[in-house]
């Protein structure tokens, strides 16, 4: 995968999917040493482009790319400037004249990571763009998932909330898909986009319905400034009637684990006790977050250099 | 006397149905004589074997940015695309800086496109002030002007009571309304067809019933005024049916189809390209050929380009910021020929849809080779292939989806009253 861009996980092959999640497991004994720190990426610049603010995202490239010894600079845009003043292909343009080694880009419109990366020379890592994919986020989801059950194939995972919107949901339908388990989507009929089947997902309007034996339960982030917007009318419709607790879980599995990309919405899509407790493993997608983001930028920025090759 | 005859071509003239290899003499800025073996004497001769000749093509719908906008375009460079294109006369709408709302302004344009293009142009009038779709413009003094039609266009007058105003209104002047129909609330943000396109890439997407239902109010409103209505740039096969039921019932109402729905689908924003955004969006498969059966019928009436130059810095942004619209004439052809050699249309019916048609919806000269008719006329090469390279073209701007595109069926000559101004290989050359 050296070189190569990473914009989402519809386009990739199950084996490379393998191959990181592979390497992400390697990867995740660096961070339980007295020195978090190895050599593999030292004197290789990675870039943070984000023209949206994502405290944690950003974050946790940062120090996967710290531990692997990468230079790692944020270079923050408002996407609001960026609009009236300088077309988003001046800035891509402008970046690789720095010539980077990797730039993970987050951008709140679908599309632009696949823009900037046709015009940049360095590889693109989407972190993230609109409702279209969010690649490592569900890469880390899917290590999570494996670290639990030890297998994807006959799996059923539910993603519970506001497909429509979601480039969460989109990467981890594509990649637990691929990777042989079913997902199932729930949520109110406003938060369902249409011809989501089409993704080879089952679509509920029922959360009952949905739970029903599944092993994964993925609750996803409901934003609040949707509000008024025509998809929900209140915080307390959606939390009575898709927000996760542990009466509605009894529906699932009683072995399922409980997800969440975060930040949680206390009390809205996961109730206080869900979101610190297990079955919930928030805690463990967040650490798996940076040995995942890790194993993305060794195998996609850790070309060697001529000198180490002689 | 100067004399032109364009010899041996298969002549497609759509107003006297005719379809035969003939001559066609032109004398000054007319057509004199259609008909085999006419004599060369006096004459320049255009040899035309092998080729199509016919009318000049009628383009109902084009944004040509002058005045306010020329970076993107101006009258000028518009009307060379234009008759690179095989268009003869073509429509500008309104949506300039200041609005095409006023007298002035529709003579300012008229003024200019005499001087700066090689191609007639043909004003359209806003129907409402600024295009703000709440008061109706002096359609009275702008027909005197010289626009031959009104529309918002690039707007929906989303009041029923302005619409039904502007239609009973129009009727004063004999003169078509335009309608660009896309319900705004229920379009909403939408950026691309909303359908599993729109569920894949993570854009907003847009119905195609925010189309629908405007055509659908129209046409009524069209009853109940008795006004001449004509729907711009249709995208739906939903369209077609209501449009189908409102020609049975004998309505004046009349339409038209871009070369782009006619042949791509929203698969063309794989890739987030923004030269694939436009308004009303790319749909499916099903809606392609929905139109373009719709158009062999003859339910749509004609192809338009809604050639809609902008320029590459403010097509380069987010999928979501970036301005709607296309380039269309220089392709236009070469596009819908496409439909001949699939064994849809027939050359002449292709050439109705493209010329005869459209100049009798705006009343229009040209459309015709009769004898006595303006010499607006097209040479056709059908079966050339060329690679449209949109950094080669004669628009000032290169937001084509058809960059690198291989198409088949090129324009070898234009000729506007009587003058040669494009020949294929030699560029414009007159203007």
């Amino acid at each position: 995968m050296i070189g190569q861009d990473l914009l989402g996980i519809e386009h990739l092959e199950r084996d490379q999917i393998e191959l990181i999640l592979e390497t992400a497991e390697r990867m995740q004994e660096i961070g339980t040493r007295d020195v978090k720190k190895v050599p593999t990426l030292r004197g290789r610049t990675v870039v943070n482009l984000f023209f949206e603010p994502s405290t944690r995202t950003q974050t946790s490239f940062e120090i996967a790319g710290k531990r692997l010894a990468a230079d790692v600079v944020n270079f923050s845009v408002s996407s609001s400037s960026l609009s009236k003043s300088e077309s988003l292909l001046d800035t891509a343009k402008t970046l690789d004249a720095m010539d980077p080694d990797a730039v993970i880009v987050r951008h709140k419109v679908a599309g632009v990571p696949q823009r900037i990366a046709d015009v940049l020379d360095a590889p693109v890592i989407n972190a993230g763009d609109g409702a279209h994919e969010h690649p490592s986020q569900a890469l880390l989801d899917m290590l999570t998932v494996y670290q639990e059950k030890g297998r994807f194939e006959g799996l059923s995972v539910a993603i519970i909330g506001d497909i429509a919107h979601s480039r969460v949901a989109r990467s981890n339908i594509y990649g637990f898909t691929k990777l042989g388990a079913e997902v199932r989507v729930a949520g109110p009929p406003t938060m369902l986009p249409p011809h989501i089947e089409t993704l080879g997902v089952k679509a509920y309007s029922s959360l009952r319905e949905a739970l029903d034996g599944v092993d994964v339960v993925m609750a996803l982030r409901i934003q609040n400034e949707r509000l008024g917007g025509g998809i929900f009318p209140s915080v307390r419709e959606y939390s009575a009637t898709f927000g996760l607790d542990r009466a509605k879980l009894r529906f699932a599995r009683r072995d399922a684990i409980v997800m969440h990309p975060g930040p949680v919405n206390r009390g809205v899509e996961l109730s206080h006790d869900l979101a610190d407790h297990r079955p919930s493993v928030i805690l463990d997608q967040v650490r798996n977050g940076v040995a995942l983001r890790m194993a993305l930028l060794y195998l996609i920025a850790g070309r060697a250099f001529p000198q180490d090759q002689e | 006397m100067s004399r032109v005859l364009i010899r041996g071509g298969r002549v497609l003239d759509p107003a006297n149905d005719h379809d035969a290899v003939a001559d066609v003499l032109i004398e000054e800025d007319r057509v004199l004589e259609v008909g085999p073996d006419l004599s060369a004497e006096n004459a320049e001769v255009v040899e035309a074997v092998g080729k199509w000749v016919a009318p000049g093509f009628v383009d109902l719908h084009v944004h040509l940015r002058e005045p306010g906008l020329e970076y993107k375009e101006d009258l000028a460079s518009g009307g060379r695309a234009a008759v690179a294109g095989g268009f003869t006369s073509i429509c500008c709408m309104a949506n300039t800086d200041p609005v095409n709302d006023d007298p002035s302004v529709t003579k300012y344009i008229l003024d200019r496109a005499a001087k700066d293009s090689p191609a007639r142009i043909f004003p359209i009038a806003a129907a409402t002030r600024r295009l703000a779709g709440e008061v109706m413009t002096e359609m009275s003094a702008l027909k005197d002007a010289g626009a031959v039609a009104f529309s918002d266009d690039g707007e929906t007058i989303m009041d029923a009571a302005v619409m039904r105003s502007v239609l009973e209104y129009s009727k004063l002047v004999d003169a078509p309304v335009v309608i660009h129909a896309e319900d705004c609330g229920l379009r909403a943000d939408g950026v691309v067809n909303e359908g599993r396109m729109s569920t894949r890439l993570g854009l907003p997407g847009n119905p195609v019933e925010a189309e629908e239902i405007h055509v659908a109010r129209d046409i009524r409103l069209a009853r109940l005024t008795g006004a001449r209505l004509h729907v711009g740039h249709v995208s739906s096969g939903g369209s077609v049916a209501l449009i189908r039921q409102a020609k049975e019932e004998g309505l004046s109402v009349t339409s038209e189809v871009t070369p782009h729905h006619l042949s791509l689908t929203d698969e063309a924003t794989e890739g987030f390209d923004t030269s694939t955004k436009m308004a009303p969006p790319l749909r499916t498969q099903d809606d392609v050929e929905t139109l373009r059966k719709a158009l062999a019928e003859g339910v749509i009436d004609c192809v338009a380009t809604d050639h809609a130059p902008h320029a590459t810095y403010e097509k380069d942004v987010e999928f979501t910021a970036a301005p709607c619209g296309v380039l269309g004439l220089e392709t236009a052809f070469g596009v819908v020929n496409d439909m001949v050699r699939q064994g849809e249309i027939s050359p002449l019916e292709l050439m109705r849809r493209m010329s005869t048609t459209p100049a009798r919806i705006f009343g229009l000269e040209g459309g015709s080779l009769s004898s006595g008719s303006v010499a607006d006329l097209v040479i056709l090469d059908p079966e050339t292939a060329w690679v449209y390279d949109p950094t080669e073209g004669f628009s000032k701007s290169r937001n084509s989806p058809w960059g690198g595109s291989e198409l088949t069926g090129q324009v070898f000559a234009t000729f506007v009253a009587g003058r040669l101004v494009y020949q294929a290989g030699r560029g414009v050359l007159a203007r």
